[in-house]
């Protein structure tokens, strides 16, 4: 196996060819804040946290979907990334419901952890509390658009691990939706299995079970790489 | 050759048959002519009534150009009454010629008008000259002449080495050179390749593309099919947009001619090379002018960006090395070929080659099209060739670019046109779009404008363009409103740079070009829409918009 080797902050470290920058970010100990990023599913750079600099200048890099090369230098962590990673933050909070106090999600929700870990205490934005609806039609899951933050961690899941492909994103810009089926209750769309994939990878507390009340949602992002590694790999977890 | 003058004048009425000028009654004055001419058969033998494209001057529609032995004259906004008038002034000979040219005086427009003159057209240079609908009428004007040399004379290699030294650079708005890319896509791994014609043109004030696309399909499919030859492509698509009718139609009618005539498909001019070409039409996602959400649009996917590298000449259309040019560098290409590269890099300025056609509209008293060399004076485009604003009072910014490029300041109006000049003044070239703006505009309005604009044009996919520019249409509300706040100043800007910055595709870097470009030249506009520190509501009343809506910034 080919071997690149690059700095991260300063540090050298070497990673298997074809490894992204948040690989080897994190191969070299530093922790680069993620929402849309989930390992078993393809990379789709659309939350912007994840955004490093190369030394050599240029543009902003998605670490999650950018491939380490041979030689590369970048920083996960100048003054300007961290303002741009809390203003990020901010627009999330602006744009959608979030109410930690009542959410099913509070404790366990990784927009939650990345507001802290950006040091995100107040938006200053105006929030803008947007005409949401809640879809309970699914018998066992629910799911609170209100709370939703479109990194399309479901429609992925969905379509790249169990092959169902039920969500999918309709409208544009601010008005962008996840919708199950042709845009139908998702109770109504036959092709959901009822897995619950999309809960567990759903970073915050949008898509839930029905049986959770307020912090009680414990979600499980490791499950789509436990999957792949068991399919492409062979490997299970119990070995 | 002079713009609009026809090589070997015959006797004809050239009638502008593209959407500027049908809007303004094109279709019905063609068809009081052709009335006029069959009520009139004897004495109007011999005489050609032609429909053709863009006349230019698409601001004085419908146009007809007349054409005989002694020249070719003009005639705008003509009704369809006058028809008569124009077949008895074109016969020259006939009994009542001088009294029809008296009568169509009024109409009459001057070809030696800057507007006209300094024109160079090589894009255009068939474009209201040539029957959009006759591949017959194209070959008479040297259409697929270049494609029958190319293949049978020239290697791949040849041709993009002509290209690289054309120095042509893209025409839709980033400038990558076009010769490069082509090399790019031809020396990937051996496999399949895919030419794709970007047509999706959107920027408000843009109509260039639209207008070559109606005028002179066969020039765009011969580029293509060259460019096609050159990178080992036998497929290709024309994204066009749905909101352009006409073009789709005549595109569609010369694609179906050019197969019947054996230009496209299997073996074209008895040589090896084979390519089919079809249309894809956008359903109104400005977005999808962005290429690789173009490239998933065309796959029947939501058309989004996604990151790059992996560039299209990499892996583009269903993984295959893929070639994206819009289509006036692609119309440019026959002209290249027949004069070779030196020739139109000797167009021009150092990094800026050849001609660029622009779309004048706005405060400017000629609106249409114009061809002119790279490097031209933005002053001689818009005050020489525009002739200024109406009303005759100044000029007093040039917006480019559309939403992603800038407001060009009056004072700078000297600034060469070329790709890195007008980058220097925090606009860009975008792909022609050039909207005059008079003294009684509004900058802080110009750019909420175009702000909002990019919040319905978001595709929704990354956060900063999604939410940012909400964000930045709400703040820049608050100025045209008069009721921000000195702090509000410096929000707009710190995200801005924000949005600029950390936006995943090229419009969302882009969407904040408006906003940036007029403050750094019209700061003193934002200014002045500050509430006066007098006019200050309690600070309780503050958090609450104009239509009731709180805009609180605390939690």
């Amino acid at each position: 196996m080919s071997v690149v080797t690059l700095r991260v902050n300063g540090q050298e470290v070497a990673v298997p060819a074809g490894a992204s920058l948040l690989e080897a970010a994190r191969a070299a100990g530093v922790e680069l804040p993620t929402l849309c990023h989930l390992e078993g599913l393809t990379p789709v750079g659309a939350c912007r946290l994840c955004l490093v600099a190369s030394e050599t200048g240029g543009r902003l890099l998605p670490a999650c979907a950018t491939e380490a090369a041979e030689g590369m230098a970048i920083r996960t962590d100048t003054e300007e990334l961290q303002r741009y990673r809390r203003m990020t933050v901010e627009l999330f909070f602006a744009e959608g419901n979030h109410v930690c106090a009542f959410c099913v999600a509070n404790g366990d929700c990784e927009l939650q952890d990345v507001a802290v870990a950006v040091g995100m205490d107040h938006s200053r934005f105006p929030y803008r509390y947007p005409h949401r609806h809640v879809d309970a039609s699914h018998p066992l899951f629910a799911l609170d658009h209100h709370r939703c933050i479109l990194c399309t961690r479901c429609v992925r899941v969905c379509d790249e691990i169990e092959g169902a492909h039920v969500w999918d994103v309709a409208q544009r810009g601010s008005e962008c939706t996840i919708i199950a089926g042709l845009d139908e209750p998702w109770g109504a769309v036959e092709a959901c299995t009822s897995c619950g994939k999309c809960v567990d990878v759903c970073p915050t507390g949008a898509l839930f079970r029905k049986e959770d009340t307020t912090a009680e949602k414990h979600p499980h992002a490791e499950r789509p790489e436990q999957l792949r590694r068991a399919r492409e790999q062979q490997q299970w977890r119990n070995q | 050759m002079p713009v609009l003058q026809p090589e070997t004048p015959s006797r004809q009425l050239r009638c502008c048959g593209a959407s500027g000028c049908r809007s303004a009654g094109g279709e019905a004055l063609l068809a009081a002519l052709r009335t006029a001419r069959d009520a009139d058969a004897g004495a109007a033998a011999g005489l050609t009534i032609k429909p053709v494209g863009c006349l230019r001057l698409c601001g004085r529609g419908p146009l007809v150009a007349c054409d005989g032995p002694e020249g070719t004259r003009l005639y705008g906004a003509v009704p369809p009454e006058h028809a008569a008038d124009l077949l008895a002034a074109a016969r020259e000979d006939g009994p009542d010629a001088g009294v029809a040219r008296a009568a169509l005086e009024p109409h009459r427009l001057d070809l030696d008008e800057p507007f006209f003159r300094l024109q160079r057209p090589v894009v255009l240079e068939t474009c209201g000259q040539v029957d959009p609908e006759s591949i017959d009428d194209a070959f008479a004007h040297g259409a697929y002449d270049q494609l029958r040399r190319v293949l049978a004379e020239l290697t791949p290699k040849q041709v993009r080495d002509e290209v690289r030294r054309s120095g042509l650079r893209g025409r839709g708005g980033a400038g990558y050179p076009t010769g490069l890319k082509w090399d790019t896509v031809a020396l990937q791994p051996p496999g399949p390749r895919t030419v794709v014609c970007n047509a999706d043109e959107g920027d408000p004030g843009a109509f260039m593309d639209r207008s070559v696309l109606e005028s002179d399909p066969h020039r765009l499919i011969e580029g293509m099919a060259i460019a096609a030859y050159a990178v080992g492509a036998d497929h290709g698509y024309v994204y066009v947009r749905a909101e352009y009718p006409l073009a789709i139609e005549r595109l569609r009618l010369a694609l179906q001619q050019a197969r019947r005539k054996g230009v496209l498909g299997r073996g074209i001019f008895d040589s090896e090379f084979s390519l089919a070409i079809e249309v894809r039409v956008g359903a109104g996602a400005y977005v999808c002018g962005e290429e690789t959400a173009l490239l998933l649009s065309i796959q029947g996917q939501r058309g989004m960006p996604r990151p790059r590298p992996p560039y299209p000449a990499q892996s583009g259309l269903w993984g295959a090395p893929t070639l994206i040019n819009n289509v006036e560098t692609f119309s440019a290409v026959p002209a290249i070929l027949r004069e070779g590269g030196d020739w139109y890099a000797a167009m021009g300025t150092e990094g800026s080659r050849g001609t660029k056609v622009f779309a004048l509209s706005g405060a400017v008293r000629h609106t249409g099209l114009v061809e002119v060399p790279m490097g031209m004076p933005l002053r001689t485009v818009v005050e020489e060739m525009g002739g200024g604003v109406p009303d005759g009072s100044a000029v007093k910014a040039v917006q480019t670019g559309g939403p992603s490029g800038g407001c060009i300041p009056a004072e700078q109006l000297d600034t060469p046109v070329d790709y890195e000049s007008l980058l220097s003044l925090g606009s860009m070239m975008g792909s022609g779009g050039m909207v005059v703006m008079g003294e009684t505009t509004s900058m802080p309005v110009v750019a909420r404008h175009f702000m909002r604009f990019s919040v319905n044009e978001s595709c929704g996919k990354c956060v900063p363009c999604r939410a940012g520019t909400v964000q930045l249409a709400e703040l820049l509300d608050r100025f045209v409103e008069h009721r921000a706040e000195t702090a509000d100043l410096e929000r707009l800007e710190e995200l801005c740079g924000m949005v600029r910055a950390t936006s995943l595709c090229g419009l969302g870097q882009a969407a904040p070009n408006p906003v940036l470009s007029t403050l750094r030249w019209f700061r003193h506009e934002y200014e002045a829409a500050l509430r006066e520190p007098s006019h200050c509501e309690p600070p309780d009343s503050c958090t609450v918009g104009a239509d009731g809506e709180t805009r609180g910034y605390a939690p």
